[in-house]
């Protein structure tokens, strides 16, 4: 069958290198593949949901399986949830599975980007994936975002009112933009159907398109490797595509699959019928996103009081935590392989790894970001830690605004110590040891010739 | 003895009666965690075998691949730039800036369209379904004499007619007169205490759904912004910066609550032009939005 294709596409050249590619092995490099996995999880389910969900607001009298609602006006939208989850069959796994895997997804970027990050694995030449990560990072949370409103229930029509409340406070632009996305002023009925559309059309488009640019970049630039006793700058080290990487994979897969099964089946998740029908003038309390909103709500949350005119132009108080600061963020988490190289003039090709302690100021910044990234994203459940711990809310949430602007810090320096602490013991243990086998780094100099530099 | 071909052989074995099994129950009607379960072990059978092939049954060797340099040897970055530029590409930048010129406005033509997208905002953040001599009503759609309403006791109120608009939503408590402190026009909004708030925070625009009785506080359970009933819902905690708009009130011939005009103020969360440049809440055209007095 091989020889059919090759007569007509000339493949066997470009197969046979394909097949004997080299994948080092470490585990820290399965990461991205469980993010990868999960998205296929993700399209397989999704277009199951798809056959069954009707996008549309339009009121119904609910008459389904499920007693409680029975008799009540909710909308089309709504009712098909319950009908898929209650009456077709493996229909509330399907959705319980897509749910978890949407989690478990952007959860797998998240690790897998600070993989990358902590490792100095975004150097030259992969600021290209790193773009197109953080790209990818992006789409997924709208994706997520999306799907997560789609039910048309109590707790995501109140997500989609802050996500409008958001979007109204953009100086100038903000009431046209959010008019434009909602149909008009919130709650509109088109919203249903327009998330939809960006659900299972736009944003899987893109998402996908970029998953292909990501993985053929990594396919030309091959992959990065930790140093070791074989490893070097100018070879990689591991097993072939075939037949190990490609076992190894299939099998991450299907395990990935497996535990998103089991998760679907058995942990319940979005229970949109306890939730009750969206209806704009109700809210349910607590309510808490999904995990990686929390952050921006967390961010909502803590911020205080401010909204002030500026130049006769009103600023809203969501828009600072909101808009603003998330924004500053996501720039410089973009542009950090070229703050990097513009900071500390390395501007060498790499492909051997560094371990976290080997760039102490970048593990310690990464930690402190990543530390700000917590306290937010605890933050978006001060109203829940308040009635476990039976304080005011108020407790909590001062507590928390306290901890944000502290920890970063202290988590920093901290990190930067231990980092130095380790080089430092690493430094006396080779001295101990006598004239140990040497380790050397050859770097290749512009010109062509080789210069020594230490691990 | 286990050996690794015994486990693969038992992992795929697993695999399949699950999936046997999974067949039987889809045919029975289906059961969520029993599906989950032998999902599972369906699909982990499967994946264990695989990985325990991988690992102990292929023995394939370590191999070591050279990494050629990404760049290309200089000539031939040269020739191909030389080869892009194009001598009629190059030589002809009026028709360039033309071109480009041209299809930005067709851009531009091709954008107008978007707008089809929504209404545009116009005043419609500035106004309610409120406006004088309005009835105020319960969900029920019956209108309210404030001895209906019990001292301490909060429930949303819109506008006869208007029932379950969501930026008319008015939350309507009743408040001893000599606890609220008022101004003048403010305090005359509440006849015999019976006093109404926009129900839509100022700060991201959920329903202000919680009410503490003990310190007349109303709370937001979206963000825990916290707004005191007495001092015209002034914001005491949390991230609102400003008051929920008061209802203008009165009472009609029969002593049902009525509305003197819609809030004073657009209710829910700012935006760039809700005040005026004086720093007056009102539309940019200096427009009011409609108080009746």
């Amino acid at each position: 069958m091989f020889r059919w294709f090759d007569e007509r596409l000339g493949l066997a050249g470009f197969a046979r290198n394909s097949l004997r590619k080299v994948f080092p092995d470490h585990p820290a490099f399965l990461l991205g593949e469980v993010a990868l996995f999960c998205l296929v999880v993700l399209v397989a389910t999704g277009v199951y949901l798809t056959l069954f969900y009707v996008p549309d607001a339009t009121p119904v009298t609910y008459q389904g399986s499920y007693v409680p609602l029975q008799g009540q006006t909710v909308s089309r939208a709504y009712a098909s949830t319950l009908e898929l989850s209650f009456d077709v069959v493996a229909g509330l796994v399907m959705r319980q599975v897509h749910h978890w895997a949407a989690l478990v997804f952007v959860a797998a970027i998240v690790v897998h980007q600070l993989r990358v990050f902590f490792t100095g694995a975004y150097r030259k030449p992969r600021e290209i994936n790193w773009l197109i990560g953080i790209g990818l990072l992006v789409f997924a949370l709208a994706m997520g975002i999306t799907g997560y409103s789609l039910p048309d229930d109590l707790l995501s029509g109140t997500g989609l009112r802050i996500i409008y409340s958001a979007v109204i406070s953009i100086p100038f632009i903000g009431p046209w933009a959010a008019f434009l996305l909602f149909g008009g002023e919130f709650p509109t009925e088109t919203i249903i159907s327009r998330l939809f559309v960006f659900h299972i059309m736009l944003l899987p488009a893109l998402l996908l398109g970029m998953v292909a640019v990501h993985l053929g970049v990594l396919w030309r630039q091959k992959h990065t490797q930790f140093p070791g006793p074989l490893a070097t700058e100018h070879n990689v080290v591991g097993k072939s595509f075939w037949p190990t990487q490609v076992f190894k994979s299939s099998g991450l897969l299907l395990l990935t699959a497996a535990v998103l099964g089991l998760m679907g089946g058995l942990i319940q998740i979005n229970p949109v019928w306890s939730y009750g029908p969206f209806d704009a003038t109700r809210v349910s309390a607590p309510s808490q996103p999904d995990w990686y909103v929390g952050w921006l709500d967390g961010s909502l949350r803590l911020f205080p009081p401010i909204e002030f005119t500026l130049l006769g132009v009103t600023i809203p108080s969501p828009f600072i935590p909101g808009i603003l600061l998330p924004g500053i963020a996501f720039g410089i988490m973009t542009l950090w392989p070229f703050i990097e190289s513009w900071v500390t003039g390395d501007h060498r090709e790499h492909h051997l790894l560094d371990r976290p302690r080997d760039a102490p100021l970048r593990t310690a910044i990464g930690a402190a970001a990543l530390t700000v990234f917590i306290v937010l994203t605890l933050s978006a459940g001060n109203d829940v830690a308040a009635i476990i711990l039976h304080v005011p809310v108020e407790a909590t949430t001062n507590l928390l605004r306290i901890g944000v602007l502290v920890l970063p810090i202290v988590v920093g320096f901290v990190t930067f110590r231990i980092c130095r602490e380790l080089q430092r013991r690493e430094r006396r243990d080779r001295a101990g040891a006598g004239p140990a086998p040497r380790a050397v780094r050859l770097v290749r100099t512009e010109d062509g010739g080789f210069e020594e530099s230490e691990v | 003895m286990i050996t690794p071909t015994r486990g693969v052989t038992a992992a795929f074995a697993v695999s399949a009666l699950a999936s046997l099994a999974l067949l039987i129950v889809f045919v029975l009607g289906g059961q969520p965690q029993v599906e989950g379960v032998l999902l599972a072990f369906a699909l982990g059978g499967l994946g264990t075998g695989i990985v325990v092939w991988a690992v102990w049954l292929l023995n394939a060797p370590i191999e070591i691949e050279e990494r050629h340099p990404l760049a290309s040897p200089e000539p031939e970055v040269d020739a191909t730039e030389n080869a892009a530029d194009a001598e009629g590409v190059t030589r002809r930048g009026f028709l360039v800036k033309m071109l480009l010129g041209a299809g930005a406005t067709l851009a531009a033509a091709l954008a107008i369209p978007v707008l089809s997208l929504g209404p545009g905002p116009g005043r419609d953040l500035f106004r309610t379904a409120w406006s004088a001599g309005k009835r105020v009503v319960g969900e029920d759609g019956m209108p309210i004499r404030p001895a209906d309403l019990t001292f301490g006791s909060v429930r949303t109120v819109f506008p006869d007619g208007a029932v379950g608009t969501p930026d008319a939503a008015t939350l309507l408590l009743r408040i001893r007169p000599s606890d609220l402190q008022l101004d003048g026009t403010h305090a005359s909004w509440a006849p015999d205490g019976a006093i109404g708030y926009s129900k839509i925070c100022t700060h991201a625009g959920c329903p202000v759904g919680l009410y503490r009785a003990e310190d007349h506080a109303l709370l937001c359970p979206c963000h825990q912004s916290t707004f005191d009933v007495l001092r015209g819902a002034v914001p005491i905690f949390g991230p609102a910066a400003r008051p929920l708009p008061q209802l203008p009130m009165g009472l009609d011939g029969e002593g049902y609550l009525v509305a003197l005009g819609d809030f004073p103020e657009p209710v829910g969360p700012a935006f760039w032009n809700l005040t005026h440049h004086d720093g007056t809440p009102g539309p940019p055209d200096g427009d009011a939005a409609g108080t009746a007095s």
